[in-house]
C-alpha cells in the first residue's frame, strides 16, 4: 500500500485527498511499525533542511525506511523538501541529507540568473520531462505544476535527472534513480497535472 | 515560463464569505466551502481566505474552518486573520495550508516573521499591507479593516517584511477595493521596484483588462481580486466565476506581448 511518512512536516492531508478522490488507498506512517508491508512511499516536507532532517531523523523510521528503499528497492516519491532530502547535502543547512541521489541542494543565485528574478520561485511553471512514461505518463504537452521554493536539487550525475523547469536557469525539478524519485513542484496542489502525477506513481 | 498568478481572495466574516466595497462589509456571497469547490473545478491558481473578523474582534484563528478549507481546498491555500503566535502559524501549516497571512502584528512586532519563517520556512510566510492613498501621491498603511492609521508607507514595510524573512507581500488598495475600476499601479510598481520577493496586488479588478495592465507593467505577479471572481454583471449578481486557462493564456501574452 502506499504509506505516506509522517515526521511532522508537510501536508499529508493534501495526499490523502488526492489518492481518496481516485478511490486508491494510502495509509500514514508515523512509526517504524506503521511502515511494516509498504509497498511504496510518499517523503513529503516543507520547511527548512535542517529542520526536515532533523525530524526524520528523531522520527525513528529512518532504519525501517533505508532498509524498505535501499534494500528491497520499494518505490518512494520525495515531494519538494522531501525531494531535497534525498541529496547527500544543502547549502540550506549543515545537517547531511539522506544520500540516495548523488547531488546537492543549491540556493537559486540572482547573480548566475540571466533575468533578475524575485525568491522564492512561486506559482506555476512548465516542466520539460526526459521520459513520457512513469511519473510523467498520459500528460499532454505543456504540463504545469505549482512551485513554492528558494533552493534546488543538483544533480551529480545527468542520467538521475528527470525534468528540468526554467527559473532564470534551467534547474532540475524532477530527479529519478532505480526506485527513488523526488519532485520539486507540489503534485498534491497543482490540479489535474499533480492528480495525473500521483495516480502515475501509484501505477510504477 | 514561471506563470503571473490568478488568485481569488476570500473574505470570512462569521464564518461566511462577504464582499467589502472600500473595506466595508457590503454583501454576503455564500458558504466558503461551495466557492472553494467551485474554485476546484475551475482549477484557480491559489487561493486567498481572510478572515476579516478575527483580528478586530481579538478572536483566534478558526482552526476548524480552517481545517475544513484546506481539507477541501486542491490549490494552493494562503490563510490570513487573527495569527499572532508562531503556534498558531505551525498549527495552520500543518492543518495542511501552504502560506499564512499576517497583518498587523507584523507592525507590533516584525520579529515575527523571522521567529515564524524559522519553524515553516520563509516562503510559507506573507504579510499583507492595507494602504489609502494620501495627499500628494503618497500611501500609508492601515490597520483594523482600514480603520486605524499607523503612519507608516507601504514601500518601507515592504523592505522591512523583506529584510525579516516575509516570503510574499500582498498589497491592498483601500481605495480601489470593491470598485471593480483597475488597480492602483501606480503603488504596485513603487512596491514592485522596492522588493525581491514575490508580490501579490488585491483591490480594483472589474476586468481581465486589468490584469493585463498589471503583469504588463509589473511583470510576473500575483494578481488577486475579490468581486471580480465573486460577481458577474454590472448588477453584482452572485456568481463565483475564474476564467479558463486559455483565456489567461491570452491575457499573459497580450502583456508579455507573446504572440
Amino acid at each position: 500500500m502506499i504509506t505516506i511518512i509522517d515526521y511532522g512536516l508537510g501536508n499529508i492531508q493534501a495526499f490523502v485527498n488526492v489518492y481518496s478522490r481516485l478511490d486508491i488507498q494510502v495509509r500514514i506512517a508515523n512509526s517504524k511499525n506503521d511502515l511494516v508491508g509498504a509497498t511504496k512511499l510518499i517523503l513529503p516536507g516543507v520547511g527548512s533542511f535542517d529542520r526536515a532532517m532533523q525530524k526524520l531523523n528523531s522520527s525513528g523510521m529512518l532504519d525501517s525506511l533505508e532498509q524498505l528503499v535501499l534494500n528491497k528497492e520499494i518505490p518512494i516519491l520525495g515531494i519538494c523538501v522531501g525531494m531535497q532530502m534525498l541529496a547527500n547535502s544543502s547549502e540550506e543547512g549543515k545537517l547531511s541529507g539522506l544520500g540516495w541521489i548523488d547531488g546537492t541542494v543549491k540556493k537559486f543565485d540572482k547573480s548566475s540568473m540571466l533575468i533578475n528574478k524575485n525568491l522564492p520561485h512561486m506559482g506555476w511553471n512548465n516542466v520539460i520531462s526526459r521520459e513520457e512514461q512513469g511519473l510523467f505518463k498520459e500528460m499532454q504537452e505543456n504540463k504545469r505544476f505549482y512551485f513554492l521554493h528558494s533552493y534546488f536539487f543538483e544533480c551529480n550525475e545527468d542520467s538521475n535527472i528527470l525534468g528540468t523547469t526554467e527559473y532564470g536557469l534551467n534547474f532540475t525539478c524532477a530527479i529519478k534513480k532505480k526506485n527513488i524519485m523526488g519532485v520539486q513542484f507540489h503534485p498534491e496542489k497543482s490540479h489535474h497535472f499533480g492528480v495525473q502525477l500521483l495516480k502515475n506513481y501509484s501505477e510504477i | 515560463m514561471l506563470q503571473p498568478r490568478f488568485t481569488p481572495c476570500l473574505l470570512i466574516r462569521n464564518k461566511g464569505l462577504v464582499k467589502t466595497l472600500n473595506f466595508k462589509p457590503f454583501k454576503y456571497i455564500g458558504d466558503p466551502i461551495n466557492a472553494v469547490k467551485i474554485f476546484n473545478e475551475k482549477e484557480a491558481d491559489e487561493l486567498i481566505v481572510l478572515d476579516i473578523d478575527a483580528t478586530s474582534k481579538a478572536k483566534e484563528p478558526d482552526f476548524a474552518v480552517i481545517k475544513k478549507l484546506a481539507a477541501e481546498c486542491r490549490m494552493p491555500l494562503c490563510y490570513g486573520g487573527g495569527i499572532k503566535t508562531v503556534e498558531q502559524a505551525k498549527r495552520i501549516i500543518k492543518l495542511g495550508v501552504e502560506k499564512i497571512a499576517i497583518s498587523s502584528v507584523f507592525l507590533s512586532n516584525p520579529d515575527i516573521v523571522t521567529e515564524i519563517s524559522n519553524e515553516i520556512g520563509s516562503q510559507s510566510v506573507v504579510v499583507v499591507l492595507d494602504v489609502k492613498k494620501k495627499l500628494f501621491n503618497k500611501y500609508e498603511v492601515y490597520l483594523d479593516n482600514g480603520k486605524k492609521s499607523t503612519g507608516q508607507s507601504p514601500i518601507d514595510l515592504a523592505q522591512k517584511a523583506e529584510k525579516f524573512g516575509a516570503g510574499e507581500v500582498v498589497v491592498n488598495s483601500i481605495d480601489n477595493d470593491g470598485a471593480m475600476a483597475g488597480y492602483d499601479l501606480s503603488l504596485a510598481l513603487k512596491v514592485r521596484k522596492a522588493i525581491n520577493i514575490p508580490i501579490t496586488l488585491l483591490g480594483g479588478v472589474g476586468d481581465l483588462k486589468h490584469i493585463e495592465e498589471l503583469i504588463k507593467l509589473c511583470g510576473v505577479v500575483g494578481a488577486a481580486a475579490g468581486s471580480f471572481f465573486v460577481f458577474k454583471g454590472s448588477l453584482r449578481a452572485v456568481l463565483i466565476n475564474y476564467p479558463a486557462y486559455s483565456e489567461k493564456e491570452k491575457v499573459i501574452k497580450a502583456a508579455f506581448n507573446i504572440s
